[in-house]
């Protein structure tokens, strides 16, 4: 018989409310509004509430998807990798970089953000960088 | 808080509880955790910070039916525990509750008029009688500008189900509130007044009156003195006060003959 709650930080935003993750001998079975943030003073919007759910839901993406004749196949990571980095490349040397953009999530960490626009300033040279946010 | 520590450890060597639900230091905040091991229990705290413990004990307890849990309750969450019991959600002989009084600076900010359980082993019972100012200030309004009072307040909301999800007497596997043909998906504010008086009706003779709910909010919605307002009526008329530990069914829970009426009043 084990119950704790787990301090984390909401990945969905950028706002960082903290929640506290309801852990149920090992299970994830709920989330609460942290009162001792001051960020969110013990509230959460609809995304916090349920934020547990998508760890543990079944539609879930659990490999990589392809799409070929207009259908998404299950690949594996070195498939999917190379066909991204593939394409890219063709797109630059085809186009050049500024024809490509990349925007990145506030669901990322701050060194996860840090690298996307490192490597499209430094890799594929271009300064088209912005956020999901913006989309 | 050394009385409440010592406590718990007697009754977890003795075996009288499997475990003792309440409020952990973790990193330096005061969280709800379930401590089996003695060891764990020099992180015990009280903490001002209210959480849903009746709540949480509820999944706990459908897990380990057949296991004796303790758990800290403060003058609300008592109140919890019985229309729990008195629902039928939870087992009043498999909980072995232990009372903690408020600080008189808590029961203060919770505008709560008895801050305290029955037995407590912690603090001191401290008297306040409730401020009914808001709820007054609103009833004195003239019933358009009442009406435009709510809406301005209900139109704000943001749908994020705060109020149910923190609320120790909710309690249904299925909820009003997520039926789509009652409440259509994906519009926001949800319809006003309809999503929220549907709430308020849910929560007559059931509302404890803890403040949670409103505590919640990321809106501020006066969400306490509407639930406050329909724990008045269902008093007036059927002199029943959710959460008194009286021997009483609710009033959810009879079949009338017919014979009721509703008094001519202005509701």
């Amino acid at each position: 018989m084990n119950y704790t709650t787990i301090p984390t930080t909401c990945a969905y935003c950028g706002c960082g409310c903290e929640i506290l993750f309801e852990v149920l001998d090992g299970e994830l079975v709920g989330s609460i509004p942290s009162k001792a943030n001051p960020i969110n003073h013990g509230s959460l919007c609809i995304k916090g509430w349920t934020a547990h759910e998508f760890v543990v839901s079944e539609k879930r993406l659990k490999t990589p998807l392809i799409r070929k004749n207009g259908e998404f196949k299950e690949a594996t990571w070195d498939e999917a990798l190379n066909l991204v980095s593939s394409t890219l490349k063709e797109i630059k040397e085809t186009s050049g970089p500024n024809s490509l953009a990349c925007l990145s999530s506030a669901k990322c960490t701050n060194e996860e953000n840090y690298l996307m626009q490192k490597m499209m300033r430094a890799v594929v040279g271009t300064n088209n960088v912005d956020h999901c946010a913006r989309l | 808080m050394k009385v409440l520590k010592n406590e718990v450890e007697t009754l977890l060597k003795e075996g009288t509880i499997s475990a003792f639900l309440g409020m952990k230091q973790i990193k330096g905040h005061a969280n709800p955790f379930l401590f089996t091991h003695l060891d764990d229990l020099e992180h015990l705290t009280i903490a001002e910070a209210r959480y849903p413990l009746a709540k949480i004990i509820l999944k706990i307890a459908h897990k380990y039916a057949d296991h004796h849990l303790g758990i800290m309750v403060r003058g609300c969450d008592e109140k919890a525990l019985i229309e729990l019991y008195r629902n039928k959600q939870l087992d009043r002989s498999k909980l072995v509750p232990m009372g903690v009084a408020c600080s008189g600076e808590l029961a203060e900010k919770c505008n709560c008029s008895k801050p305290y359980p029955s037995q407590f082993i912690v603090g001191e019972a401290r008297e306040i009688s409730f401020d009914r100012t808001t709820l007054e200030k609103i009833e004195s309004l003239p019933l358009d500008e009442r009406f435009g009072y709510w809406i301005n307040k209900l139109g704000k909301c943001i749908k994020c189900y705060g109020c149910r999800n923190i609320c120790p007497v909710c309690f249904c596997e299925v909820c009003t509130l997520e039926d789509a043909p009652l409440i259509p998906l994906g519009k926001i504010p949800p319809e006003v007044p309809a999503f929220h008086l549907s709430r308020a009706f849910h929560m007559a003779g059931r509302c404890i009156d803890c403040g949670l709910c409103e505590e919640g909010c990321p809106v501020d919605i006066p969400l306490r003195t509407l639930y406050r307002k329909v724990r008045e009526i269902v008093e007036e008329l059927f002199d029943y006060l959710p959460g008194e530990d009286k021997e009483v069914v609710s009033p959810i829970q009879i079949l009338g003959d017919g014979s009721f009426e509703i008094p001519e009043g202005d509701h």
